[in-house]
Order: structure tokens, then C-alpha cells, then sequence
């Protein structure tokens, strides 16, 4: 039975995670589809957004998960510019390599974390929220469980939070004029143009809500993580790694990517080591490279068009 | 309504084509014709906007549309059908008919626009809720005018709308730009079937190599001996 709680609950942090790691994949897939640009300083844009809630929580008692409401729009704003004043003048200039956009990410990627060191210093840093180490137990709603199991209060609070971003996300997607000119432009930039799409005003806002939803994860992490200024490299990574596994630009194989990303990891956590995390990581990259190279949305893709 | 003035078009440094004019008047059926290569889709798409003329302009109802940025363009009233129809394939067809109308009075009037492209294209409807990637060509290729026809244009121009349909599809799609001509879009057609577009068409223009050969309405070209020999085999 101690075999089975050890499982599920692994199972359970996994998902969690996973759902964390959903938010950050969603925000570079939704920048590679519609750029065809990876996004190697997503994660650092991901640090400064902690940055900024880290500071709000310091100076003003701001609640981390209240902090969303401020850091994100925050950053939608530095998004815009960003890709008006950086990424787009860049994509006009002929070079003999055809991806300079995201070669100025990984160099934005250096600026934003070396910046971060000047100012902040290399400290490790994290905000003491009250809520910290509370945890729902399984025993507590039902009584006669045979197996216990609990629940992180910060982390299923961020994970419900994250979820309703998505579905948020997917609303706008979906429903509005905006969000779906956001589709058309990453299927077919051209025929968008033609229906009328200001395909560059498409891309800042793009890449504005590609940092919304980064810097949302942001937020959600840091009550349950620990900042610096080094940290995003290793979610560029992860969100990387998700984007291969869920298929580059695909928004549904980025939610699916994050959660098998998470419960991946948190199964190698728990039965082989915590530090072969990332070890593990990187054999599912590969096997994914390797076995399903256009992610889980080639599958997808394949089942609604059948072909 | 629409006048090419001596445009020069060119691709890097080559230069596809030489010193076009024509012109397209109102509520008329417009045909460009000519080989694979000739220049057809490039007189298009300069049109649009997606390629530039060195050379030369391009006045929409007196406006220098070769001056306009190319997603302003639909505001004035041109909609390009394009080449490969280039829906929005992981969408649905309704999708794809709301990505037709996003500016101004198309968007005002979606709703009732839609009805009458259902009533053009009952098969649309039946499959309103479908990827447009699962739909047949011929399917397809009405979603692509229909698309069109959402931005409520003055012009509507065609690129190959008959591209690899069965004879029985050509003829209803050139039965559909005959009725958009009845209800007052002018149209501007590029095919390679050269005898059904010359049927329909009130004028034609040749192209061989980038520059026009000849001109006429389109049954003096049905005629023309060189038309003959040279596109439709007899």
C-alpha cells in the first residue's frame, strides 16, 4: 500500500507541476507558431516578472498570486515593445543566417540575466507566504481512505490558477477576432494578410501574450520556488523540451507536453534521485527527437485532418 | 475601376514582368491568361500588394493602391481569392468565413454575408462546424470564394479557381463567378483553362513571358488564331 501512496502522489506533484510548465510551453508555442522564432529568453523574461513580484511582496506585503495582476500586464506592455522596437526591425535585415530573431533572444536572454545580477545580486531569494507548507489531506474529506494522500496548498492553487489562464486563453483563441487572427497568422501568414491581418501589430500582441502567460507561471513558481538571477535558462530549457515533445507551435501539444513533462519529472524525482530530474528531461527529449519528432501535436493533427 | 499603368515587377533581380497596363471596368468579367510562368499569379499578387512594382502604378477607383500597405488593401474594397485557395486548415469553415470579414462594413454585416454564402454554397453549411482541412478540393475551393465574397468586395479577384477540380466542379465554380458578377462584384480571373474562362469572360488579356500579347473581348480571343494553336489545341 506504501508502494501505491508513494505512486500517487508522485503522480499528483507531477501533474501539478506539469500544469505549471503547460503555462510556460503555451506562451513559447504561441510565439513559435505564429513567428516561427523560438524564444530562447522565455524564461528570462519569466525571472523578471518573479523579480517584480518579489519586490512587491518585499516592499508592499503584495501576495504573490495578487502579484499576477500587476506583473502581467507589466509585461504585455515590455512584450509589445519588445517585438516592435527589437524583434520586428530584426527580421528585415538579410543576413546569411535566416533566424536572427532568435539569436537577438538569446542575446536579450544574457542582457536580462546579467542585468539581474548587477541589481539584484546572484542571492537566492524567495517570499515566505503564510501559506507555505499548508496541505489538504485525503483523510480529512474521506475518512476511511485506504491510502493517503495530500495536496500542496500553494501548489494546487497555482496549478487551478494556471488552468484557468489556459481556459481563458483558449476563450480568447477561439471566440474574438484578435485570437483568431492570432491562429490564422501562425497557419498561414500570407492568406492571413490578404483577409486584412495587420500581421504586425499580430506578432507584438502575440508576443505580449506569450509574456502574459510567462510571466503568470512566474508569479505562480515563486511561492513555491526559490529566485535568482541564473533561473531562466533552465525554463528556456524546459519550455524547450516541451515545445519538441508537444510539437513546435502547437498550443494543445504544449498543455500535453508540460504534463507529461511534470509527471516525468517528478516520477525520475522520486525513483531514481532528485538530482536526475534533469537527466530524465533530456532522455524524453530525445526520445521524443527520436520517436515522434513532430510531437504530440503531429498526432493530434493527424486524428482531426485525417491525413 | 482598376488600371495598371506600365508596371515592372521583379524577383530579386529578375524581372518577371515588362511594362503591363490593362485596366478592369465596373461589373465586368476581366481574364488574364497565358502558360505556367507567364506572370498571371505575380500580376495578382503585385496587385494585392505582396509584391511591389518598380515601376508603374496601380489605381483602384483613383486610389494608388500600389502605395497601400497590403492588409490595408481589403478596406478598399479588393479581395484576392488566392492561388491553392490557402485556408486556414486547422480551423473550421466558419472560422474561415469570420477571417473573411474582419474590417469595417464586412464586419458589420458578417451575419447577414454568411447567409447568402450558405445559400451560394449549401455544402458550406452542412460542414460550418468542420476543419477546413478535412473538407474535399472542391469544398475547399468554395470556402476560398466564400472567404472572399465575406470581405463584400468591389473587386474580386481569382487565382486558378478551378486548380485541380473534377469537370463537373469547374463548372460550378465558373457558374458562382458568373452570378458574383450578376450581383455587382467586378471580377478579375487568372486561369489556365482557357476556353470556359474566355466563355465568361467580357474581356481577356494574354500574357506570354511577362508582358501582354494580346487583347480583346473574350470571344474575339476564343477566335484569335494564335489562341488557338497556342492554348486551347485546335
Amino acid at each position: 500500500m506504501a508502494q501505491l501512496e508513494l505512486f500517487l502522489q508522485t503522480l499528483i506533484s507531477g501533474f501539478l507541476l506539469g500544469g505549471l510548465y503547460a503555462l510556460i510551453a503555451l506562451g513559447m508555442a504561441l510565439i513559435m507558431g505564429v513567428m516561427r522564432v523560438i524564444n530562447l529568453a522565455h524564461g528570462d523574461f519569466m525571472m523578471i516578472a518573479m523579480y517584480i513580484a518579489y519586490w512587491l511582496f518585499t516592499f508592499f506585503g503584495i501576495d504573490p498570486y495578487v502579484s499576477v495582476f500587476i506583473a502581467a500586464p507589466a509585461m504585455f506592455l515590455f512584450g509589445l515593445g519588445i517585438q516592435k522596437y527589437l524583434l520586428t526591425p530584426v527580421m528585415k535585415v538579410d543576413s546569411i543566417l535566416p533566424h536572427n530573431q532568435v539569436i537577438l533572444t538569446v542575446g536579450l536572454a544574457m542582457v536580462f540575466s546579467n542585468l539581474a545580477t548587477v541589481f539584484f545580486t546572484g542571492d537566492y531569494r524567495s517570499t515566505p507566504v503564510s501559506y507555505a507548507s499548508s496541505a489538504w489531506y485525503l483523510t480529512d474529506f474521506w475518512k476511511n481512505s485506504p491510502v493517503e494522500l495530500s495536496l500542496s496548498m500553494p501548489w494546487t492553487l497555482s496549478f487551478i490558477i494556471a488552468v484557468m489562464i489556459t481556459i481563458a486563453l483558449w476563450i480568447f483563441l477561439t471566440k474574438t477576432d484578435t485570437g483568431k487572427s492570432i491562429r490564422a497568422t501562425s497557419q498561414d501568414l500570407d492568406a492571413a494578410l490578404l483577409m486584412g491581418v495587420n500581421v504586425n501589430w499580430v506578432r507584438m500582441v502575440t508576443f505580449g501574450i506569450g509574456l502574459v502567460l510567462v510571466a503568470v507561471a512566474g508569479c505562480l513558481f515563486l511561492p513555491i520556488y526559490y529566485l535568482y538571477p541564473a533561473l531562466g535558462k533552465q525554463f528556456t530549457n524546459i519550455g524547450f523540451v516541451i515545445a519538441v515533445i508537444g510539437g513546435m507551435g502547437s498550443t494543445d501539444g504544449a498543455i500535453i507536453g508540460g504534463l507529461i513533462l511534470g509527471i516525468f519529472e517528478s516520477m525520475t524525482a522520486t525513483y531514481i534521485g532528485m538530482g536526475w530530474a534533469p537527466a530524465g528531461r533530456f532522455s524524453i527529449f530525445v526520445a521524443a527527437l527520436v520517436f515522434l519528432p513532430g510531437g504530440v501535436a503531429s498526432i493530434l493533427r493527424k486524428r482531426r485532418l485525417g491525413k | 475601376m482598376l488600371e495598371i499603368k506600365n508596371i515592372d515587377v521583379f524577383y530579386g533581380d529578375v524581372q518577371v514582368i515588362w511594362d503591363i497596363s490593362f485596366e478592369v471596368k465596373q461589373s465586368e468579367i476581366v481574364a488574364l491568361i497565358g502558360a505556367n510562368g507567364a506572370g498571371k499569379s505575380t500580376t495578382l499578387k503585385t496587385i494585392s500588394g505582396i509584391l511591389r512594382p518598380k515601376k508603374g502604378e496601380i489605381l483602384f477607383n483613383g486610389i494608388a493602391i500600389h502605395k497601400v500597405e497590403p492588409y490595408k488593401l481589403i478596406e478598399t474594397g479588393i479581395v484576392h481569392v488566392p492561388e491553392g485557395r490557402r485556408l486556414f486548415v486547422e480551423m473550421t469553415v466558419e472560422e474561415n468565413l469570420d477571417m473573411g470579414s474582419l474590417k469595417g462594413e464586412a464586419k458589420t454585416d458578417r451575419g447577414k454575408t454568411r447567409a447568402l454564402v450558405y445559400e451560394i454554397f449549401p455544402r458550406l453549411l452542412e460542414r460550418k462546424k468542420q476543419l477546413a482541412g478535412t473538407l474535399s478540393g472542391g469544398e475547399q475551393q468554395m470556402l476560398a470564394i466564400g472567404r472572399g465574397l465575406m470581405g463584400k468586395p468591389k473587386l474580386q479577384m481569382f487565382d486558378e479557381p478551378s486548380l485541380g477540380l473534377s469537370p463537373i466542379l469547374v463548372k460550378d465554380i465558373f457558374n458562382v463567378i458568373k452570378r458574383i458578377k450578376e450581383e455587382g462584384t467586378t471580377v478579375l480571373i487568372v486561369e489556365q483553362n482557357v476556353k470556359q474562362t474566355l466563355a465568361i469572360a467580357d474581356r481577356a488579356y494574354v500574357l506570354e513571358n511577362g508582358r501582354i500579347v494580346i487583347q480583346g473581348t473574350g470571344e474575339s480571343l476564343l477566335n484569335n488564331e494564335h489562341v488557338k494553336t497556342a492554348y486551347l489545341g485546335v
